[in-house]
């Protein structure tokens, strides 16, 4: 390699990164992928140091592909790190410079522009999704999966995790949707609520059980319809202009309302949102509106907390573990309300499990193109749930949610043990007034 | 090209998938958490002792040189493969961690990491003191193999103090046991304590018997504060001298306490000039004594300040923030150079004067902290790899703080081990013949040299440190 093009791929690599990390090899208790592989390969050491080795020239960019794909993103060396090492932005160069560099076939490119411009950004696509779902019950998943030709990803395993998904809501429901909900009683906030696309495609009930809680806890809810998906999708897949561009998209839907805080319920989309101001670190004229808009981004655990809770809720006993999401944890470093939230519930006995602030398996779309090492993470976790004997296991993330379900059905404790996001946990204990 | 013994070699490890050859798997085993990156043919993985004896058997009939790495957290370079060959991972042998009460003692595999060692120790009641701060990642094998410490060392000694007896894979691939199960053993020569920090020269360690103690009764932990180095120093010698022998004792400079405090604070004094972190266990009636004495006598030499932390989450905020040291300085500089020379107590006054006239003669960011009970000192460089100037003069102080410390009666290392980074200066502390005997024992144990050569002893005419490549 000329001396440029080196010097062109350590900038886009983020090889100045990988300076901070001292080898101590802290990390490495902390990261899923080393505990259940065994290699230093597939430790956060391990891939900054592949990533030194490759932005020096020493070795192939090509072998970084692997062990940078088997990483989960979840972040949770950042945490650990003692020299606060920036983890992320060393995965995120490698994921952008594997990305450009890959000859893909043209079914794969294909389905990654499906997935990627058209599906994800836009809600009428995403609501087909849902429509689809519902309307699934007779026609199989299959059939969205052939649609969208998911299936050339990756050797995927779609019909599993169709048997995990919640029934999906009629056209007709989604449809009715306003766009502004008040407080129930005196207002104390006004937030905009950020939907999600998969959120608002398959977990429309637990969109609307949110717009619910926080206008029982006190917060007027306006829900932008410009907005569009957070992109974070785009931007762990190294489809960095495409996420910028949904950024903007996003900005600009939330900025024109009057409100204290862009409130979100799924832990990925959450930490994409708080990062946008790095996303756009290069276009100062951005710079302003973007530290307001990431400013305001909270998760709906921190936001309820603010309101000073739920009022009213009902009493029944029940015994409750935690997962929680890596980008809630580790990236937007929210750990203690969802916690306080499950705690404040009248009746409820909450058990932590051991290792809980370790990556379900989950993480994006990992499960679906790394299948067996996501079910190898997934069989540590569920160890570590089961001696909790928990009834109920709440989550912060779509993903981890999906991924619990299906956790308790490989160990077939369907029926004794179910999966829940928090909202939809809260909402089921929350007294309405009549 | 697939040379004979790598063939060989898939027949002694059948499960493929722990037989390493992918570029990045083999660069992956070619670091630690010192300097330097190697690239070895390749890496495996065994998980018996068995395993263990056939690769040894096969690199020694084929002379193909052997590493033995647990988890590379070592700061002196010991697992690096720097001629190639096997890196032999350890880590993967985890089946034995069994507690023997009616003993006291523990048998434990070498893959083990010893922070589980010593949960399950205290589960049962008893106490395993070695305490390496990186003990949450490392393990017990390479614990052994480098003899670690850590701050309990004052009372309690390093990791060879607690090791009664050893499985151990000779080079030529022949299992034997060292030692045993008893308290008390004088027969023949101590091969265990031969084969403890030996670093992987003299074989390959499968199972360790270790001693466990009773639990202390209680603890406390006591924070003292001056505004004078040299205090400091007298405060150290005034206690050990009066016959209290605290549990650890550690010292952390002004520029340690303020990298801590911008880094995460702790509440530790920015103003003073040093401050000493005491803990005292064993009896509450003893300890209560011990706190009055040194209360006494650290005011009386000159500390501004003595507090004492009983309650747990107060102890543990107090040694959290000790832990926070080493990271915290890291925002100095980027690159971090550790080093644990050991001085008689005595001299630690003097030891800290010399590093002060290093600090100045080359111009370099160099801070101290350490377990000043027992004369280990930490005096760490904070450079940048990229400045190659620097990084030039690092190296000549390197070698004179190892000079300071032989020079002042004491040693290049009390708990890193050699490996490569102190190989070049220890005929300069064992003389050329104490030197010499080294070498004839490992010719002797490993006749065709395979196992991790070019440690501890130094390549013909290298008497110098580097760090660049």
């Amino acid at each position: 390699m000329n001396e440029q093009s080196l010097k062109d791929l350590q900038q886009k690599i983020g090889y100045e990164y990988t300076f901070d990390c001292v080898q101590c090899g802290y990390c490495l208790p902390a990261c899923p992928t080393y505990e259940t592989m065994g290699k230093e390969t597939h430790s956060p050491r391990g891939r900054i140091n592949l990533v030194k080795m490759a932005a020096e020239d020493k070795m192939d960019i090509e072998e970084l592909r692997d062990p940078i794909e088997k990483c989960l993103g979840c972040q949770a060396c950042v945490t650990a790190c003692p020299t606060n090492t920036q983890y992320g932005r060393i995965l995120e160069g490698a994921k952008k410079v594997l990305n450009d560099t890959e000859k893909k076939s043209v079914a794969k490119k294909t389905t990654e522009k499906i997935v990627f411009s058209k599906l994800f950004p836009s809600s009428s696509s995403m609501d087909m999704v849902g429509h689809i779902m519902w309307g699934y019950e007779k026609t199989g998943l299959q059939k969205l999966a052939r649609k969208t030709k998911l299936t050339n990803l990756a050797p995927l395993h779609l019909g599993k995790f169709e048997q995990v998904l919640p029934s999906s809501v009629s056209p007709k429901e989604r449809k009715s949707r306003k766009n502004y909900y008040p407080a129930i009683g005196k207002a104390k906030f006004t937030v905009a609520m950020f939907t999600g696309c998969i959120m608002d495609s398959s977990f429309f009930t637990t969109n609307q059980n949110m717009i619910k809680l926080l206008n029982y806890a006190g917060a007027n809810v306006y829900i932008p319809e410009e907005q569009t998906c957070c992109g974070a999708l785009h931007a762990h897949s190294g489809e960095v202009n495409q996420a910028k561009e949904l950024a903007k998209l996003n900005i600009e839907a939330f900025e024109k309302y009057n409100i204290e805080y862009v409130v979100n319920n799924a832990g990925g989309c959450g930490a994409q949102l708080s990062e946008y101001d790095h996303l756009l670190s290069e276009e100062p004229e951005w710079k302003a509106k973007t530290h307001t808009f990431v400013q305001k981004s909270k998760d709906i655990s921190t936001v309820l907390w603010h309101l000073g809770g739920l009022p009213l809720l009902e009493e029944k006993e029940e015994l409750v573990t935690y997962q929680p999401s890596c980008h809630l944890t580790h990236v937007q470093k929210v750990t203690r309300e969802p916690k306080a939230l499950i705690e404040t519930i009248p009746g409820v006995i909450f058990r932590e499990m051991k290792d809980e602030q370790k990556c379900c398996g989950s993480a994006g779309i990992y499960n679906i193109v790394n299948y067996d090492e996501a079910m190898d993470i997934l069989d540590v976790k569920m160890s570590h749930m089961r001696p909790t004997k928990a009834n109920t296991i709440v989550t912060t993330n779509p993903g981890c949610l999906l991924q619990m379900k299906m956790g308790i059905k490989r160990e077939g404790l369907e029926g004794s043990v179910r999966a829940m996001h928090l909202v939809d946990f809260l909402a089921e204990r929350l007294v309405v007034n009549s | 090209m697939k040379k004979k013994w790598h063939k060989k070699l898939d027949k002694v490890i059948k499960d493929n998938k722990r037989i390493l050859t992918k570029s990045a798997d083999l660069l992956s085993y070619g670091f630690d958490g010192s300097f330097g990156q190697f690239k070895p043919e390749r890496v495996v993985q065994p998980i018996s002792r068995e395993e263990v004896a056939e690769v040894l058997k096969l690199a020694n009939k084929h002379s193909i040189p052997v590493y033995p790495r647990g988890q590379g957290t070592c700061l002196s370079g010991g697992p690096l493969p720097v001629k190639g060959g096997i890196v032999l991972d350890t880590c993967r042998m985890t089946s034995k961690l069994i507690i023997d009460s009616e003993n006291l003692t523990a048998v434990v595999s070498p893959g083990i990491i010893t922070s589980k060692i010593k949960e399950a120790v205290d589960k049962e009641g008893y106490f395993y003191p070695p305490d390496p701060s990186s003990a949450h990642v490392s393990t017990i094998g390479g614990n052994i193999a480098e003899n670690s410490g850590g701050p309990r060392g004052l009372k309690y000694g390093v990791t060879g103090n607690y090791v009664l007896g050893l499985e151990v894979v000779t080079p030529e691939g022949e299992i034997i046991n060292t030692g045993g199960r008893t308290i008390k053993n004088v027969t023949g020569y101590n091969l265990t304590s031969l084969i403890v920090g030996s670093e992987g020269t003299l074989g390959v360690v499968t199972e360790i018997t270790l001693k466990l103690i009773p639990k202390p009764k209680s603890r406390v932990s006591l924070l003292a504060v001056f505004d004078d180095l040299g205090d400091s120093g007298r405060a150290i010698s005034g206690i050990l001298s009066s016959g209290i022998m605290p549990s650890a004792m550690e010292i952390i400079d002004k520029y340690c306490i303020n990298a801590v405090e911008n880094y995460n604070p702790a509440g530790y004094p920015t103003d003073a000039a040093a401050i000493l972190l005491i803990e005292l266990d064993g009896h509450p009636k003893a300890i209560e004594e011990e706190i009055r004495q040194i209360d006494q006598m650290c005011r009386e030499i000159g500390a501004r300040d003595v507090q004492s932390a009983v309650e747990e989450g107060e102890q543990n905020k107090l040694w959290e923030a000790r832990k926070l040291v080493s990271p915290a300085i890291a925002k100095i500089k980027p690159t971090k150079i550790s080093e644990d020379a050991t001085v008689p107590r005595s001299k630690i006054p003097e030891m800290f004067e010399r590093l002060n006239e290093i600090r100045e003669k080359y111009n370099i960011e160099l801070v101290v902290f350490g377990h000043a009970g027992d004369g280990n000192l930490h005096p760490n460089i904070l450079t940048d790899k990229r400045d190659k100037d620097e990084i030039k003069r690092v190296e000549m102080a390197v070698s004179e703080i190892f000079e300071a410390a032989i020079d002042l009666g004491g040693t290049l290392s009390g708990e890193h081990g050699i490996g490569t980074m102190k190989a070049p200066f220890m005929e300069k502390e064992l003389g050329h013949i104490g030197l010499d005997m080294m070498k004839r024992i490992k010719e002797v144990w490993d006749p065709n040299n395979i196992m991790n050569p070019e440690k501890i002893f130094p390549e013909k005419g290298q008497s110098k440190l580097v760090l660049t490549e």
